[in-house]
């Protein structure tokens, strides 16, 4: 019988490389080729102006409710960039960044946001899982795909975005734990926006920090300042090497803040104050990102202005197609709405079908 | 007298019992500083305290679970599921122990909880924010299904389903939350669970509707009334338990009836309520029971929602196939 230290937890390691005035760690500054530097920022860039755009678009009453990333472009860019086309993609409801970086289109998102099932538009052979909306579910869905991964030998890995609030969920419990024990080769980005529509962080865990969740489920767990490009790709390289190499998953927790609303039927004034977001403004990840390519000389204020209009115009033009599809969608017969609920439509609801073709062109006969 | 709407009425329900009981607590996520994400719950935290307007971390089986807690050690736990969508990571905590714990005990641990859930198409929201699937929680023995169709129904009849001894499952229709206002009665008032009531008096067909199906069918008597037709409302009001004796009384006079729900068709609480009038008063029928529901389809995403929703017009056309005019 006895008394003794019966497990030995090492210490979590936070991962800072870029600091808010651009200023970088030499020592731990990547290897990192220049025009994957550009691609980044601009992918972070693209992803601040579509998002900025998609506020617009849901002021104006085109849009339905949708979940902004101000802020948080560097944590899902940073990560998402080491997939490759074969690994897979698992978003929460707050990852546009990440998923037009793997190849949605500003169109389908916003056709889906202006309430049209055609806007989840996945095309034949893309890894991509359609947004998630409720909390935290799709981290079991990650450790069944890698399942799949691991199952077939495939050279593949499996990422999966979560919240902070997510970490509350009993699925997060399950999904990081099955992955852990099955060894399997995800990578969980855990955005630590330190919101969950009203919740802060303080009343969602005790724990320190989210990455050291990792520790009880014998697994890696690392956090890393979200807002930091650099630590981010960093960390996220190496979780996903281990999980290639090693079928071993990882929990990065990349410590961000969300910048605007939960989602745009949210009032944050009701809840923290300006002074609690105010020192994130300086902490903006794109800006930091900025200074330090210029000062790499990779980058001027010209480019920037380019880019800048570029996307709008690209954006601008975006809009005017998702209209025009709108318009063809309203304009054909909604009898997709009985599509895609089985291999085979049972009788009963081709009869539903029946009835409600007749009764489209009733009420359109009665005007 | 206050108008309110149907919110507005929540609030003031659960204003009233945390006065009223100090065993009252509401738990939920952002119940509390927020006032909940339609402010049923505004203004609560401030009035009580956190610790009986209490703030939960992100977990939907965390609240229904500490609420069995809660409840067999003395306290009526009020809790709060953002949308009925979510509800379902709650369901095992519902299925496997809210609606049995007094029936395993005996009767020595009884679960006097409230669980409140906005349902229901018609408010431009996401997926999972638009359905009606109040059939999963009225096919489990144990509980009761309460839905209002005005706010002060909806303040009466939470009211009494806090006091009620037994788990009540209260479903919110989102739809009509801020969509009209009604005298509230300032006294406290409440309303018998399982109790229907003939809100419209007609002798040639009962139209039964529950929440957010009420007005519009209401609406749609009005326009029956145009042609002649005198049709019975029954709004049920409460679910599980049905109110049998209202309907069958109603459906002997009439012979005729129209049960119209935004649930899914299939297994929905027509179903049932056909079955029961075959049970009791097969004999009365000058037709068969006729049903509008919502097709055994998940409701569209939010531009094609209406197609989803019986409509006013829909409602009228099958009153008129069941009336054979």
């Amino acid at each position: 019988m006895s008394r003794r230290v019966a497990a030995q937890i090492d210490d979590i390691e936070y991962l800072s490389i870029l600091d808010e005035t651009g200023k970088v760690d030499k020592d731990l500054e990547p290897d990192i080729p220049e025009d994957i530097l550009l691609n980044m920022y601009q992918a972070m860039l693209f992803g601040r102006r579509f998002d900025e755009r998609m506020l617009k678009l849901q002021r104006q009453g085109r849009i339905g409710t949708f979940a902004p990333i101000k802020g948080q472009e560097a944590a899902q860019i940073g990560s998402a960039f080491h997939l490759r086309k074969t690994d897979w993609l698992i978003p929460s409801f707050r990852e546009a960044a990440a998923q037009i970086w793997r190849g949605a289109t500003p169109q389908d998102i916003w056709l889906f946001a202006a309430g049209y099932n055609e806007g989840v538009n996945i095309p034949e052979g893309a890894h991509d899982l359609p947004l998630c909306v409720p909390v935290g579910t799709q981290l079991l869905h990650a450790a069944g795909i890698a399942y799949g991964i691991k199952y077939r030998k495939e050279d593949g890995i499996a990422m999966c975005f979560h919240g902070d609030g997510a970490t509350s969920e009993g699925d997060f419990h399950e999904g990081v734990n099955f992955a852990a024990v099955y060894g399997l080769p995800v990578v969980f980005i855990c955005q630590n926006n330190h919101w969950a529509i009203s919740l802060p962080l303080s009343k969602q865990t005790r724990s320190e920090t989210i990455a050291q969740k990792a520790v009880a489920y014998g697994i890696p767990g690392i956090q890393v300042d979200g807002n930091d490009i650099l630590a981010v790709w960093a960390a996220t390289k190496e979780a996903v090497e281990r999980a290639r190499t090693e079928l071993c998953p990882t929990l990065i927790e990349c410590v961000t803040y969300r910048m605007e609303v939960h989602t745009t039927a949210d009032d944050p004034t009701r809840y923290r104050e300006e002074d609690e977001v105010a020192p994130w403004r300086k902490r903006d990840p794109i800006d930091r990102f900025e200074t330090y390519l210029k000062k790499k000389g990779l980058l001027d204020d010209k480019a920037i202005k380019d880019l800048n209009d570029a996307y709008q115009e690209q954006l601008l033009k975006a809009w005017d197609d998702t209209e025009k599809r709108i318009h063809e969608l309203d304009s054909a017969d909604p009898l997709s709405i009985f599509d895609d609920l089985y291999e085979e439509s049972p009788p009963h609801l081709e009869e539903q079908k029946a009835y409600f073709k007749n009764r489209l062109q009733k009420e359109a006969h009665n005007g | 007298m206050a108008e309110l709407n149907m919110i507005q009425a929540v609030n003031l329900a659960m204003r009233e019992a945390l006065a009223d009981d100090e065993s009252v607590v509401i738990l939920g996520q952002d119940v509390g500083v927020d006032g909940g994400i339609f402010r049923a719950t505004i203004d609560l935290i401030e009035e009580f305290g956190e610790e009986r307007v209490i703030d939960t971390p992100l977990a939907e089986s965390g609240i229904i679970g500490m609420s069995v807690g809660m409840a067999v050690n003395g306290l009526k736990p009020v809790a709060e599921m953002q949308f009925s969508g979510f509800a379902y990571q709650a369901f095992h905590q519902i299925e496997n122990h809210v609606a049995r714990f007094r029936w395993r005990t005996s009767g020595r641990f009884t679960m006097p909880i409230v669980i409140r859930m906005p349902y229901g198409a018609g408010v431009r929201a996401l997926e999972h924010h638009s359905e009606s699937r109040e059939a999963y929680w009225a096919h489990t023995p144990g509980l009761k299904v309460v839905i209002p169709s005005g706010p002060r129904k909806a303040r009466a009849l939470l009211a009494a389903s806090i006091k009620d001894p037994d788990p009540v499952i209260f479903y919110e229709p989102k739809a009509l939350y801020r969509s009209f206002k009604e005298e509230v009665p300032d006294e406290p008032e409440t309303l018998v669970i399982g109790k229907a009531e003939v809100v419209r008096a007609g002798e040639d067909i009962t139209m039964i509707a529950y929440g957010a199906m009420l007005p519009r069918t209401m609406e749609a008597a009005e326009r029956l009334e145009k042609d002649g037709v005198k049709a019975e409302v029954i709004d049920l009001m409460t679910v599980s338990p049905l109110d049998e004796e209202t309907i069958i009384t109603s459906v002997k006079k009439t012979g005729r009836v129209l049960v119209v729900h935004e649930a899914a068709r299939s297994f929905g609480p027509g179903a049932e309520i056909c079955a029961r009038i075959n049970d009791k008063a097969l004999f009365y029928l000058e037709a068969p029971v006729n049903r509008v529901a919502g097709y055994d389809i998940h409701p569209p995403y939010f531009a094609r929602e209406h197609h989803y929703l019986p409509s006013v017009a829909r409602i009228v056309d099958e009153a008129r196939e069941t009336l054979s005019i």
